[in-house]
């Protein structure tokens, strides 16, 4: 195993060169760096300008020699002694990286991970319904969604999602005709997901609207809009809830080695929602990160001397109560603060830049602001990724259903929910852990639109004014970034690949 | 049960096949008669390629293609004073820009322009990606190393990334969209490449090109001929696929500023353009927005069309039954066993017969395990090449396809 890590790094290293000797060149003879300064060259200010951008650039050596200086460079981050020269200003290319990264990062990381479960999730289930309306659904809105210019969906996501919403949420008040269309649409597309006869189909779209139809004024009502609460009672049932789901579409209800513990964590959940209401009201990321740690580790110990044979089930469904019950808890807090939180920013949803300039707040104020302005890009970045995650999953599951391991699992007696989930799905999940893998650089690159439109000063902006400047070293730091990225999770790919799959042990 | 009895066995099924052939009345059809055929039962696809051709016409037509006069009556690059606000009217279709000009001409000029430049990747794109992967999968050894490692700089580095840089040096040397098109066709063959290359290391081995060969045919002769036909269905459905993935990257490249430049004019630049006047004249905004979503997503539904017709087995929009109550395929031999086949099995017992059934079908289940090794974005995988490397998981250049290769 190690050999052959080693042996894959070696590759990837080599590629990694050859594409920054490639972007090196190409970006040096992509244009003339001194183009604007030309034509006033004899003005003595100018000049001086001039012989600075000479300077900075270090136009006097010839490509190659700046190139290996620049390696040199880039290769001393190795022991920890980076230097990645100069932009066209004369500043340095790692200061600006470090900020510009770290919010790009973010961005794309989120992204992923919302993407990668919504879209493997929607996959499954266009997969096992097959053909039926909702697939052709979500197929065509997949199709859509490729098709999109992100560019210009990203206007339309500031206009109507951002700017329309902060205007409505001045004086949220519904219209009647708008409460019978949405009952109307969500009707339509309940009806068109649980699929069934006419009846049903009738029946589902009656429920649906009807619930829709009340919802909207009741919440109004509520001001919910203004004052959003959930309280312990939504968080509990909700627990519930996904203790008797996961232990239902894992084991089944009556294998109480799961059911027992998956109800234990949603007490639990419970019991820290209560307890540590007070420290989770002034937190600091220690506290969180402590609580992610724990929200993994009792389940699992709880389920290892719980679940007898059913162990991992017991874990899995143990950690899939204690996450949500932590995601819900965290919410409930940004619902307490939302309204101090709107006082001080009357316009919640930003359409520029990737923090609101001297916001001092809370944890969690200041959690909502990141949280707001991130709101957009990453909702746009997720919805291109749902679509290309979902269809491959879809291709992956039909792919494996139709094996024959799948037929015998059938055929000896397996309840339909150990076929998906333990026969299908695992080894559907083989090719889509490359393609989220691989996906991750590609999005880097994909998020320079999307930060251009809405102004984040993130890799995006390094990129595009080091190009419109014909200026190497900032695109060599996006280069590196991205391609050490690409190698790591590929790297990281491959490790998956071997733990999800017996069959590759190399 | 021997080798000998099984190819006999064989041998009767395909006499059975043969006997049925030449007995139906319908002339037989040849591959791409098959393909055509099954691409026009695709509804999506056919809507698609009457909207697309509607769009290419109107595009062209409305305001002339070099130099020659169009029937739309207006100059769009004449200013004038604005209409009702600019807003669309019988005579200004589109509307009008701040500036009076009329916008459909301009739509459309954009439109030729992203069209051109679409096209032109794909079609260059492919034409390396299919050579170089024809050849890397052919020669193997250090071709195969160095062409595969180049078309892992595609992976390492996003897409859009080197497109830019290639994109603001190309309009800054030469700038026509006909220069822009064919240099972003230069960076944009590595997924075909390596798709064609894992489906030539499989086509290499077979008895046609072995054939070939000892008949004296030289490489040339056995990639150009023999290899790339048959690989032809991942070629085109691809092609397809980078012809919809470029009109995405153009405009957006265009929008960052780095594609087609002024006076030139492209759907992206325009986007760019008249971004801020959305609250003020929205049609600026939505009409070259819309234009790129339906040319895009006509040439994905195309893309999807023709995969499913190339690829019957996987393509289940078309069910079965009904391409045998068209004709297209007749039900198997081995289901019913006809005068014929008795008599050619002869002595041959029914646990043979069966045997014979399910190694047909063993090869079968082969052929499909790496079919769709080859080709893994099957039935109904998203169109490729939305981002650099997404397309293709089977870019891994250790494992797979080169392994199998050696093993056939």
């Amino acid at each position: 195993m190690l050999q052959f890590i080693l042996r894959r790094l070696g590759v990837s290293v080599l590629v990694l060169l050859l594409a920054s000797v490639m972007v090196y060149f190409l970006t040096t003879i992509s244009g003339d760096p001194l183009a604007g300064l030309r034509e006033q060259a004899n003005d003595p200010k100018i000049a001086t300008q001039m012989n600075a951008r000479i300077q900075n650039l270090d136009l006097n050596t010839p490509w190659f020699i700046r190139y290996l200086k620049w390696l040199g460079g880039a290769a001393a981050c190795v022991y920890g002694q980076c230097n990645l020269g100069v932009d066209i200003t004369g500043n340095q290319v790692l200061d600006s990286l470090g900020a510009a990264a770290s919010s790009t990062l973010r961005l794309v990381l989120i992204s992923v991970i919302a993407a990668a479960i919504i879209g493997i999730f929607v996959g499954v289930v266009t997969a096992i319904r097959q053909y039926s309306d909702m697939d052709y659904l979500v197929t065509f809105v997949a199709f859509v969604l490729f098709s999109l210019p992100s560019f210009w969906a990203a206007v339309l996501l500031k206009e109507y999602a951002g700017i329309n919403y902060n205007n409505w949420i001045a004086n949220p008040q519904f219209t009647v005709p708008q409460i019978v269309v949405s009952a109307l649409v969500i009707g339509v597309l309940a009806q068109l997901c649980m699929g069934g006869g006419l009846k049903r189909r009738l029946l589902t779209f009656v429920i649906a609207a009807a619930a829709v139809g009340i919802a909207l004024p009741y919440f109004t009502w509520l001001r919910f809009w203004q004052f959003p609460q959930m309280g312990p009672a939504v968080v509990a049932i909700v627990c519930l809830a996904v203790a008797v789901f996961a232990t239902h579409v894992t084991v089944g209800i009556k294998t109480k080695q799961v059911l027992y513990p998956s109800l234990a964590m949603a007490a639990l959940v419970l019991v820290v929602y209560y307890a540590g209401w007070g420290m989770l009201s002034e937190p600091n990321w220690w506290i969180l990160a402590a609580g992610l740690v724990l929200a993994f580790a009792v389940p699992w110990i709880v389920g290892h001397f719980v679940g007898g044979r059913y162990k991992t089930q017991a874990i899995g469904a143990g950690i899939a109560v204690t996450v949500v019950g932590g995601f819900l808890t965290i919410v409930d807090h940004l619902f307490v603060t939302w309204p101090s939180f709107v006082a001080m920013k009357p316009r919640p949803i930003s359409t520029i830049g990737s923090n609101t300039p001297n916001f001092n707040g809370t944890f969690w104020q200041t959690f909502l602001d990141n949280g707001t302005q991130l709101l957009l890009p990453t909702v746009l970045l997720t919805v291109i990724s749902v679509a290309s995650y979902s269809r491959y999953t879809r291709a992956a599951m039909i792919d494996v259903q139709s094996q024959d391991y799948i037929r015998t699992a059938r055929s000896k007696g397996l309840p339909e929910r150990t076929v998906v989930l333990r026969h299908a799905f695992r080894n559907a999940m083989i090719p889509i852990v490359t393609i989220v893998a691989m996906d991750f650089a590609a999005l880097i690159g994909g998020a320079v639109i999307t930060e251009q439109v809405f102004g984040w000063k993130g890799m995006g902006a390094l990129f595009q004014t080091g190009l419109k400047n014909v200026d190497p070293n900032p695109i060599m730091a996006f280069v590196l970034v991205t391609g050490g990225i690409a190698v790591l999770f590929n790297l990281l790919a491959d490790v998956i690949y071997a733990l999800v799959d017996p069959r590759i042990r190399v | 049960m021997t080798d000998k009895n099984s190819s006999q066995n064989l041998a009767s099924i395909a006499e059975v096949e043969d006997a049925k052939l030449a007995g139906s009345d319908a002339a037989p059809l040849s591959q791409g008669k098959l393909v055509f055929k099954r691409f026009m039962r695709h509804k999506p696809a056919m809507i698609s390629s009457v909207i697309l051709i509607v769009v290419i016409l109107v595009a062209i037509t409305s305001i002339g293609i070099g130099g020659i006069p169009g029937w739309w009556p207006i100059d769009y690059k004449k200013t004038s004073i604005s209409v009702d606000g600019g807003a669309p009217s019988a005579e200004h279709w589109f509307g009008q820009d701040d500036l009076g000009r009329d916008y459909f001409g301009l739509v459309m000029s954009g439109t030729q322009a992203s069209l051109i430049i679409a096209f032109l990747v794909g079609i260059t794109g492919t034409v390396l990606g299919t050579l170089l992967g024809a050849l890397a999968g052919y020669f193997r050894g250090w071709v195969d190393a160095v062409i595969m490692r180049i078309a892992d700089i595609f992976f390492v580095v996003p897409l859009l990334l080197i497109a830019a840089i290639i994109a603001k040096g190309a309009s800054g040397f030469i700038n026509s969209p006909w220069f822009l098109g064919i240099m972003l066709g230069v960076v944009s063959w590595a997924g075909l490449a390596r798709l064609v290359r894992a489906q030539v290391l499989s086509l290499r081995e077979r008895e046609y090109v072995d054939a070939a060969r000892a008949m004296g045919a030289s490489s040339w002769r056995i990639i150009l001929k023999h290899l790339i036909p048959n690989a032809i269905g991942t070629v085109l459905v691809n092609a397809t696929l980078a012809i919809a993935a470029a009109v995405l990257l153009e405009t957006a490249l265009s929008f960052l500023g780095f594609g087609v430049r002024p006076p030139n004019s492209s759907l992206g630049l325009l986007i760019s353009d008249y971004q801020n006047s959305f609250t003020t004249r929205p049609w600026l905004f939505w009409w070259p927005g819309l234009m790129i979503l339906i040319v895009a997503l006509s040439v994905n539904f195309i893309g999807d069309g023709l995969r499913d017709a190339f690829d019957p087995r996987q393509g289940g929009r078309i069910k079965r039954r009904n391409l045998i109550a068209a004709g297209l395929m007749g039900p198997s031999a081995v289901d019913v066993p006809s005068a014929a086949d008795r008599a050619a099995a002869g002595a041959a017992d029914p646990v043979e017969r069966t045997g014979s059934a399910s190694l047909l079908e063993a090869v079968e289940v082969q052929d499909a395990v790496e079919e769709s090794k080859q080709q893994p974005d099957g039935d109904s995988s998203p169109p490729g090449g939305r981002h650099a490397s997404g397309a293709d998981p089977d870019t891994d250049p250790e494992s797979g396809p080169d392994n199998e290769g050696q093993r056939s």
